[in-house]
């Protein structure tokens, strides 16, 4: 209930200021933009989508998602309305909760506005729009990971510019880690071992096999528990830093 | 209705309240005096349950806040030290989020709200953005917040806090009113905000009670007869400290 509450609040504070309106658009500008130029949607024919469009999905979040999410603590601590939201009869855990949902759905009506391009493939070819609908589900999930993890560091400091650098390096290495060309250049240096224990850190490994319409239950379980870990340690942290 | 029994706080290895106790009754008004740095606000920051204490507990209305926050909380009212708001919001807006978190609905909550903006002298701002508010209407916003839910305890730090004298004297005589059917414990530093509105004071140094009583029998304790006498012989400056 009061989890409800504070994602309602967190959602009119996105749209009540140019933040969301300004990372939708950008994010439909660019995904967009990368599909129809580096992507050659419209030479290769792809209609599954998934090496023009989805493909840089993970590349636009890791720079986007810390965006949307790094006042979500940063704000808070700043303007001292933790103290408020610490007193009020709620559980760290709903507010943690409620914030995480507001932001998730930020991503969620930019990843829908790119409906367009679903009508277009669909116009043009006859995809298979299970594998569409897969590419999506793996897209919002990359994301939702990139925005817990913003939020953790949006619980350590108040400063909302830090969190974001701090985000964005996270997050692209997240992505790096599992990026083909880097784990070759790895795999010269180090033992196979290493790399596959860092591809399978990274977020691509998981997200590449859902966009080929692949469900796997292994990938799941990865994008929950790693969600689940980062808003169990920014519990953790907002309890810690009151102590 | 509030119960403080011997809370303290460490910072690191900083002593900032050191088993304080006291007690505040229905009805009464208990002023916190004491130089800044003196413990006030932290104490009030565990009584409410945001901070938890080192040691020692805090009953509100019998509830500790420690074994039961969730039950203590919604007993109080808190007035935060800097009057923090989310700027993003209107104060209305912000008033129904309040309401709202507080377990009100429907047409009880915007009676609640209606209410709370009354009190507060706010209805001239009430659609205003948080943002553009001046500091006086910041500080009446975050008051009417701690009022919604009618609490049976209502703790403010320095409620009168870069208000010009008609809002100080306006909240002086909210507080008392107010004080007649509630708990009321609220911090200050004016000395003059003690005989107009406290039924009882206590003055805190380094985080220990260091005098205790109306405001009759501390001027009384007083070397000549004024309570900037006593404050200035019980507590240490800032420097010296
Ligand atoms: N979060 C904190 N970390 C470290 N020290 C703190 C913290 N909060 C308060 N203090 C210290 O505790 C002491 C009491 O502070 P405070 O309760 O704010 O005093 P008052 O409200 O009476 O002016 C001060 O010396 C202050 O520096
Ligand atoms: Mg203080």
């Amino acid at each position: 209930m009061s989890s409800l509450t504070i994602f309602k609040r967190e959602l009119k504070s996105y749209f009540a200021q140019p933040t969301a309106y300004a990372i939708i658009v950008i994010f439909l500008l660019l995904s967009l933009g990368m599909t129809f130029s580096f992507g050659e949607f419209m030479t290769v024919g792809d209609a599954s989508l998934e090496y023009s469009f989805f493909y840089w999905h993970p590349w636009l979040y890791m720079l986007l998602a810390p965006a949307i999410a790094m006042k979500l603590w940063a704000d808070e601590q700043r303007n001292g309305t933790i103290e408020l939201l610490g007193t009020f009869p709620v559980s760290t855990w709903s507010a943690i909760v409620g914030k995480f949902l507001a932001a998730a759905t930020v991503s969620l009506v930019a990843l829908a506005l790119t409906f367009p391009i679903v009508i277009t493939v669909n116009y043009l070819g006859d995809p298979d729009n299970g594998i569409i609908l897969a590419g999506y589900i793996g897209s919002f999930l990359v994301c939702c990971t990139f925005i817990a993890i913003t939020m953790l560091v949006s619980a350590c400091t108040r400063d909302q510019v830090v969190c974001l650098i701090v985000s964005v390096f996270l997050c692209t290495t997240m992505v790096l880690s599992g990026y083909d060309p880097l784990s070759r250049e790895l795999a010269k240096a180090t033992s196979p071992a290493t790399v596959e224990a860092v591809v399978s850190l990274g977020v691509l490994n998981h997200f590449t096999t859902l966009s080929r319409g692949l469900f796997r239950l292994q990938d799941f379980v990865w994008f929950a528990s790693f969600i689940g870990i980062c808003l169990l340690g920014t519990s953790t942290i907002l309890s810690a830093k009151r102590a | 209705m509030i119960e403080v029994a011997k809370l303290s706080k460490h910072f690191g290895s900083k002593l900032a309240v050191d088993e304080l106790s006291f007690t505040v009754e229905k009805g009464e008004v208990l002023g916190f005096l004491g130089p800044n740095g003196a413990g006030k606000s932290t104490t009030m920051r565990m009584v409410t349950g945001f901070l938890p204490p080192s040691a020692g507990d805090a009953k509100i209305c019998g509830i500790s806040i420690t074994e039961n926050p969730f039950e203590a909380k919604t007993k109080i009212g808190y007035l935060p030290e800097s009057a923090p708001l989310y700027n993003d919001m209107t104060v209305i807006g912000f008033l129904k989020f309040c309401a709202a978190i507080r377990g009100l609905v429907g047409p009880e909550k915007n009676e609640a709200v209606e209410k709370a903006i009354e009190t507060c002298f706010l209805e001239s701002v009430a659609h205003q953005s948080i943002e553009t508010l001046s500091k006086g209407y910041r500080h009446r916003t975050c008051l009417a917040q701690s009022l919604l839910h009618d609490p049976e305890v209502l703790i403010l730090d320095e409620p009168t806090d870069g208000l010009d004298p008609n809002q100080k004297f306006e909240i002086r005589q909210l507080i008392k009113r107010l004080g007649e059917t509630k708990a009321i414990l609220f911090s200050t530093h004016i000395l003059e905000e003690v005989e107009a509105a406290c039924t009882r004071a206590v003055i805190v140094d380094r985080g220990k009670i260091v005098a205790d009583g109306t405001p009759a029998e501390l001027i009384a304790q007083a070397p000549n007869g004024s309570l900037t006498e006593l404050f200035r012989k019980v507590t240490t400056t800032d420097t010296a400290a």
